[in-house]
């Protein structure tokens, strides 16, 4: 700790922290546009000037001169940093002004008026007219993608955007091309950006140079309504933020989280937002003749009663999707309960994880945040970049900071950052557990951590695939005392809290490959459930949001309420609880997931013992203490991920298969999404001239 | 600087040939391992003279692959630094000084000449022999005004001698390359007024010797010959 | 004037063999084991003996910035890097060294290298010198012939010498855009501390020393400390590469000693000026950055370091640009604001965009095509420019204009009142970026 008296406070800092952060911690704010938490520090906006008593008689930039580099007074005091001196002031307006004098006056047109932070600090900071009877520079637009919109003479070359793609993104398309008041970002001959996490330099650009494409001349911040919330996208659970207008969904935007998302999220997190609004099932639907005709509530729950009614427990089942709430799931597996069915299941993929083996083996025990203290990291049957981007890029954080080592077994992707290529499939993974080159390593790292992915449980010998990882993580010393290195990568919103509460097959009850069989079922539930495949002759209840795949096979719809329109809990891949807030209302007749049970419960006469979400809740909790704890990622036992080890089983020879098609359209949301659509089709013509 | 944009016309694509290789090996030997990024400016430089004396997009490709560094990152660099010529350019290339100590002794009615010879700058004369570009200093100004054509610096100039220099190039008469006067380099006009004492050049070390004390240096003895440039 | 006995650069002017022939018989190599052998401690004390100051520009005592490099390696090797990226107008010293006399840095390498520990060192020279680099290297390649470097070489301290080269970039002369362009990126200025004595060169100490310092090093190894010392005044002492370009009778570069009188060094060797004496409107003493100083004051002008510095200039590289009466002042100084603003970098937004405003406004002065408020309003930008940027070139942009308007206010405002009272056809039109 050092101590810097700053505008006459003198505060105790750490002696690294720059003379911003010491600033900060003294209570003072310092104007920056350069200066990024996350990104490497370049200097080079001279925004963030302050002056440093018994320095040089010139101001130093505060982002990137630490306490420790300054010299104490002749008697030991402690240094001194004037942030509101005439020097500053001066340095400040002056500073501002030659931002400014290029800056087009085009605020009542820029997409990123009300939340600029030119604006803002010029307001602050600057002075109040202009000097400068010049003509100011015209600077082309540059393509750079559909997602991110660029207005170049707006740009102010503070780098962020090109520092991001570069150091956090790892794809480095992004570059400060020319030099002196020519200099231009761009990408390499304007071709799209390849990131899966591009997006976030719209966020990081501190003007409105780069903005978000679909979203543009669409609102105004100050129209927008903000809600908290989480996104279901994938399994990181990555804490949003929406904005709606009216009933509308207007935007997502990542909000702060150093556990989980830091203050990234992926593409198909923040552009899927149209798909929100096309393909909805807005009102009840019941197939007559073949055809799904409209209906009233009361004639779908009548529908669905007669066809119960006359069917066996064993011959009712249901299905649960990627994208669901806990609350739901739990709702659905006391209606089967209830109907005195045990096929229940939420591994859509048939990922070989089973709850009954202890919470510590299917979810991501050493935390997002515990990436950082990996030096060893095995990657089994995981393309992360594509199944949890958000996480591949702390991985790619830790990496960047040097001493890690990383394997891989599974396909062989471009991750962002180099590994060892260990093999495609489960004897790759066996010789780990014997000695080998990178077991070695594995065994040597004080923080090994091992992550399986969906690729490597999703298939007939998932459960041996999931032991065998568990042997390897034990024998190289990945789970001991403080530190539990072995890490379920999931990809499904739904299906840590699915597991927490147990919606898995019962005693005698069908899996989700028994359930979609031929001839398994006579009624199946599907709720949200569009990535199966129901083999014809059951009669398909589907209780979901968009006109996907599911809906197609239904011959009962009920229309429910996607994400943004309902309050749940939402467990993350490391068992994190997390709770995502309404924000916007389901169009139509659609209404939320759970009073649709609830309701139909009733006509069922299997009444659910809950009339409200605080009832449902107060019994979810009563039943699973965790999910109380919100925003807690509770320890599970280690000892668990040891018995796992000891469960063995047959591996077969066949390599891991990526689990992700389409980055861009694994869900019924992101299918409806003419965005992701394009960013699809763009991937794809890019795939296939990478392959010419 | 103004902004510079890759020539609207690309050959379809530029591949090394075994000499540029070779030369690339050589460049990526003198960097540590692993950092053979470090050649990226002298091997864009080889490129652009195997090239034909510009840098065309497909080669930017190559030299970034060769590399291992990322396209945009070479891109950078061949935009930000001066000398790599995104467009192509004449057989004799005429890069004249326009700064300041070239201005004060005529750089003005050098570019006169040019524009007259030549026609615009940056646009390759009609046979292909000529293009121009008035550039920043090139660290002659004891020589001024002058241009480098080419790799060679022609000092000293007057429009007389330049239009007689460009006259000489373009019928493929032989030129002298340095001052266009009676200097040999950097002396004043005339012949040097210092270092005239031959016993400044009469020493005779042998390598890895002790050092001679100072006043036993020979002082008669032929002075070295001059070398033959 | 400095004895032909006392000159270090005995061919600046090439009229000798620049190989190691040439070299040897100048006495060049000579007794460099032994100066190796009296250790790195003696050296760096030597050197600091000496007050040999820093030939780039800055004025930093060479042996102080050598002490700085760590004394023991923490495993991370050490560099020397030579700053040949000699680009300042008015400034053609080091090319001297470079295509006539490259033995003397060579050898200079080798020594600066073993007084910090460095077993190999990278000579960064302007793209544009070709004919110099490949002279460097031929010489570079003798040396290694010879075994004078080299991994195994007769003075038993393993070093390697590589010629790198740029490519047309001011700014790599600023000796951290020099190690970013060395790296294999763009030449922009590091932020400063970490100083490169610690994280140089890829990320290890690092020590970037402008050519002459390196090459002056052997002979004032050779003849001592004392014998530099006692050339010059003091703090400003030893001999020293000028150039005088511009309006002077013969242009030369020339090896002369520290404090010598303008007048004597351009009647000694510049033939004077042009149209005598009367007809001297001013000079900038040190390179483009340097502001310029009236005539008038040339008059007992001192050339070093305290010298200039007492007029408000600086002694920068010693590249003396003489103007004439002749010259339209504005313009020059215009020319010099249109060279910074094509050489920023673009980094910093005081200089990337004030140099563009600089120059605009100084380029509608030298037409007159201004108002007479618009002085003290540059005058403000160029305050405003300076000592906020990253690097010195802010600063060196801004000087030459202050100087401008410091000693020539008079001439911008007689050009403006010209410019106003003759009618013009031509609408005012105001220059944007390109």
């Amino acid at each position: 700790m050092a101590k810097i008296v700053v505008d006459g406070t003198e505060v105790d800092v750490p002696a690294e922290y720059t003379l911003l952060q010491a600033c900060e911690a003294a209570g003072v704010e310092i104007p920056r546009f350069c200066f990024h938490e996350r990104l490497s520090i370049a200097g080079n906006c001279r925004m963030c000037l302050v002056e440093v008593k018994g320095g040089p008689p010139k101001p130093t930039a505060s982002c990137a001169m630490a306490v420790k580099d300054l010299r104490p007074g002749p008697n030991g005091e402690p240094p001194v940093v004037l942030t509101k001196s005439p020097m500053v002031k001066k340095a400040r307006e002056g500073v501002m002004e030659f931002l400014l004098i290029n800056h087009p006056l085009d605020c009542p047109i820029c997409d990123q008026g009300g939340e600029c932070d030119l604006q803002d600090q010029a307001m602050a900071y600057g002075a109040d007219t202009s000097r400068f009877a010049e003509n100011k520079r015209a600077v082309e637009d540059k393509y750079i993608g559909p997602l991110v919109k660029t207005s170049m003479n707006r740009c102010i070359q503070c780098t962020r955007c090109v520092r991001f793609s570069t150091e956090v993104a790892g794809v480095p398309d992004l570059g400060a091309i020319g030099r002196g008041e020519d200099m231009e970002i761009t990408t390499y001959l304007e071709h799209a950006m390849r990131s899966e996490m591009q997006g976030n330099v719209a966020d990081l650009c501190p003007v409105g140079a780069l903005t978000h494409k679909p979203y543009q001349f669409h609102a105004r911040p100050w129209e927008l309504i903000k809600t908290e919330s989480i996104d279901v996208m994938d399994a990181v659970g990555s804490n949003i933020r929406i904005d709606t207008r009216g009933r509308e969904v207007m935007r997502f935007l990542p909000r702060n989280n150093d556990a989980v998302n830091e203050e990234w999220i992926s593409d198909k997190s923040r552009y899927v937002w149209d798909g929100l609004k096309v393909q909805r099932l807005d009102r009840p639907y019941v197939r007559k003749d073949g055809r799904l005709v409209p209906a009233t509530w009361s004639e779908a729950f009548a529908a669905i009663a007669a066809k119960v009614k006359g069917t066996a427990p064993t011959k009712i089942g249901a299905i649960i999707g990627d994208l669901a709430s806990v609350e739901e799931v739990f709702a659905l597996k006391t209606l089967m309960g209830k109907l005195g069915s045990a096929n229940i299941d939420a591994r859509q993929d048939g990922a070989k994880l089973d709850p009954a083996l202890g919470r510590a083996t299917y979810v991501f025990n050493p935390t997002i945040a515990g990436i950082e203290q990996a030096d060893a990291i095995l990657l089994v049957g995981t393309d992360p970049r594509h199944e949890a981007s958000v996480i591949n890029a702390r991985i790619r954080k830790r990496w960047r900071q040097g001493g890690l080592k990383i394997g891989l077994i599974g396909a062989k992707v471009d991750l962002t950052y180099a590994y060892d290529y260990l093999g495609a499939g489960p004897d790759s993974l066996a010789d780990l557990a014997g000695s080998s080159a990178f077991g070695d390593i594995l065994r040597k790292a004080e923080r090994p951590l091992v992550i399986v992915g969906q690729g490597a449980l999703a298939r007939p010998d998932g459960a041996a695939v999931l032991s065998l990882a568990a042997r390897v993580a034990v024998a190289v010393g990945a789970v001991k005392d403080g530190w539990n290195g072995f890490g379920v990568l999931h990809t499904a919103a739904a299906r840590v809290g699915a597991l927490d509460v147990g919606a898995v097959p019962g005693p005698g009850g069908l899996d989700v490959a028994g359930m979609t069989a031929p001839g398994a079922l006579d009624v199946t539930f599907l709720m949200g459930a569009d990535e199966v495949e129901v083999a014809p002759g059951a009669f398909v209840v589907y209780l979901g949001t968009h006109g996907d795949r599911g809906a197609h096979r239904a011959d009962v719809i009920l229309p429910g309420a996607a994400y943004p329109e309902k309050s749940g809990i939402y467990v993350n891949t490391e068992g994190r609880v997390q709770f995502a807030n309404r924000a916007a209302f389901p169009p139509g007749e659609a209404r939320e997931d759970w009073a649709i049970l609830r309701a139909l419960s009733e006509v069922l006469g299997q009444t659910l013992p809950f009339d409200n979400m605080q009832a449902l809740r107060a019994q979810l909790v009563s039943g699973y203490p965790h999910l109380g704890h919100i925003d807690e990622a509770a320890a599970a036992d280690a000892g668990a991920v040891s018995t796992l080890a000891g469960v063995g089983g047959s591996v077969d020879k066949a390599a891991f298969a990526p689990v992700i098609e389409d980055f861009f359209l694994t869900n019924p949301i992101a299918r409806a999404s003419a965005v992701m659509a394009e960013c699809s089709a763009l991937r794809l013509a890019a795939a296939a001239e990478a392959a010419e | 600087m103004s902004v510079r944009r890759l020539a609207a016309e690309q050959p379809e694509s530029f591949s090394f040939t075994p000499e540029l290789e070779a030369i690339a090996q050589k460049l990526i030997a003198k960097y540590p391992e692993g950092r053979q990024a470090s050649a990226v400016v002298p091997l864009l430089w080889e490129t652009q003279k195997a090239a034909g004396g510009w840098l065309p997009e497909p080669a930017i490709r190559a030299v970034a692959e060769r590399l291992g560094m990322a396209n945009i990152r070479v891109l950078e660099i061949a935009t930000f630094y001066t000398m790599f010529n995104l467009e192509p350019v004449g057989k004799y290339f005429v890069q004249l000084c326009g700064t300041t100590p070239c201005m004060l002794r005529g750089a003005e009615a050098i570019r006169h000449v040019c524009e007259k010879k030549i026609g615009h700058e940056r646009h390759v004369s009609a046979d292909g022999t000529f293009s121009w570009l008035e550039v920043e200093c090139l660290g002659a100004c004891t020589n001024a005004p002058m241009v480098q054509i080419n790799d060679d610096y022609y000092e000293d100039l007057t429009p007389e001698n330049f239009e007689k220099l460009l006259d000489d190039l373009a019928a493929g008469r032989p030129v002298k390359v340095g001052p266009q006067n009676s200097r040999k380099g950097s002396e004043p006009e005339g012949g040097p007024r210092v270092l005239l004492d031959p016993a400044l050049y009469a020493h005779d070390v042998k390598i890895g010797q002790e050092a001679a004390p100072a006043d036993e240096a020979p002082t008669s003895g032929a002075p070295a010959p001059t070398s033959g440039e | 004037m400095l004895a032909d006995k006392d000159r270090i650069f005995t061919n600046l002017y090439g009229f000798h063999d620049f190989g190691l022939e040439g070299a040897l018989k100048r006495g060049n190599w000579d007794g460099t084991k032994a100066i190796l052998e009296k250790g790195r401690d003696w050296i760096i004390n030597e050197m600091k003996a000496s007050g040999l100051r820093g030939r780039g520009g800055a004025g930093f005592s060479t042996g102080m910035k050598w002490s700085f490099m760590p004394k023991q390696s923490d495993g991370r090797p050490h560099y020397l890097v030579v700053n040949a990226d000699e680009s300042e107008p008015g400034t053609c010293k080091d090319r001297e060294i470079m295509r006539n006399d490259p033995h003397t840095l060579i050898e200079g390498c080798l020594i600066a290298s073993f007084a910090m520990g460095a077993h190999a060192a990278y000579i960064y020279i302007r793209g544009e010198y070709i004919f110099e680099r490949e002279r460097l290297q031929a010489a570079v390649d003798q040396a290694y012939e010879a075994r004078l470097i080299g991994k195994d070489n007769v003075h038993g301290y393993p070093f390697d010498l590589y010629v790198h080269h740029g490519a047309g970039a001011y700014i790599c002369g600023e000796e951290t855009a020099l190690l970013e362009s060395l790296e294999g990126k763009k030449g922009m200025p590091r932020l400063k501390p970490p100083f490169p004595a610690n994280m140089g060169l890829y990320g290890c100490p690092t020590t970037v020393n402008n050519v002459e310092s390196i090459a002056v090093a052997p002979t004032i190894l050779r003849r001592g400390a004392a014998w530099f010392s006692s050339i010059g005044r003091p703090n400003n002492v030893g001999t020293k590469l000028f150039s005088l370009a511009g309006h002077v009778n013969t242009p030369c570069v020339i090896e002369e000693a520290m404090s010598i009188p303008f007048k004597e060094l351009v009647e000694k060797h510049g033939g004077g000026i042009r149209g005598g004496w009367d007809n001297l409107l001013g000079i900038i003493p040190g390179g483009a950055s340097c502001p310029v100083i009236p005539g008038e004051q040339c008059e007992d002008l001192i050339m070093d370091f305290d010298g200039t510095r007492a007029v408000k200039s600086s002694f920068g590289t010693a590249g003396v640009l003489v103007m004439d009466k002749s010259t339209d002042i504005i313009k020059a100084i215009a020319r010099i604001s249109a060279f910074f603003k094509h050489e920023s970098c673009g980094q910093c937004t005081p200089c990337r965009e004030g140099t563009g405003w600089m120059w605009r406004v100084v380029n509608r002065m030298a037409e007159g095509r201004a108002q007479k408020r618009e002085i003290d309003l540059l005058l403000e930008v160029t305050t405003q420019i300076e000592g906020h940027t990253i690097c010195a070139l802010g600063d060196a942009a801004a000087w030459p204009v202050q100087g401008l308007i410091r000693h020539y206010r008079h001439v911008i405002e007689a050009r403006i009142d010209q410019y106003a009272a003759n009618p013009h056809p031509e609408p005012v039109v105001p220059v944007a970026a390109e």
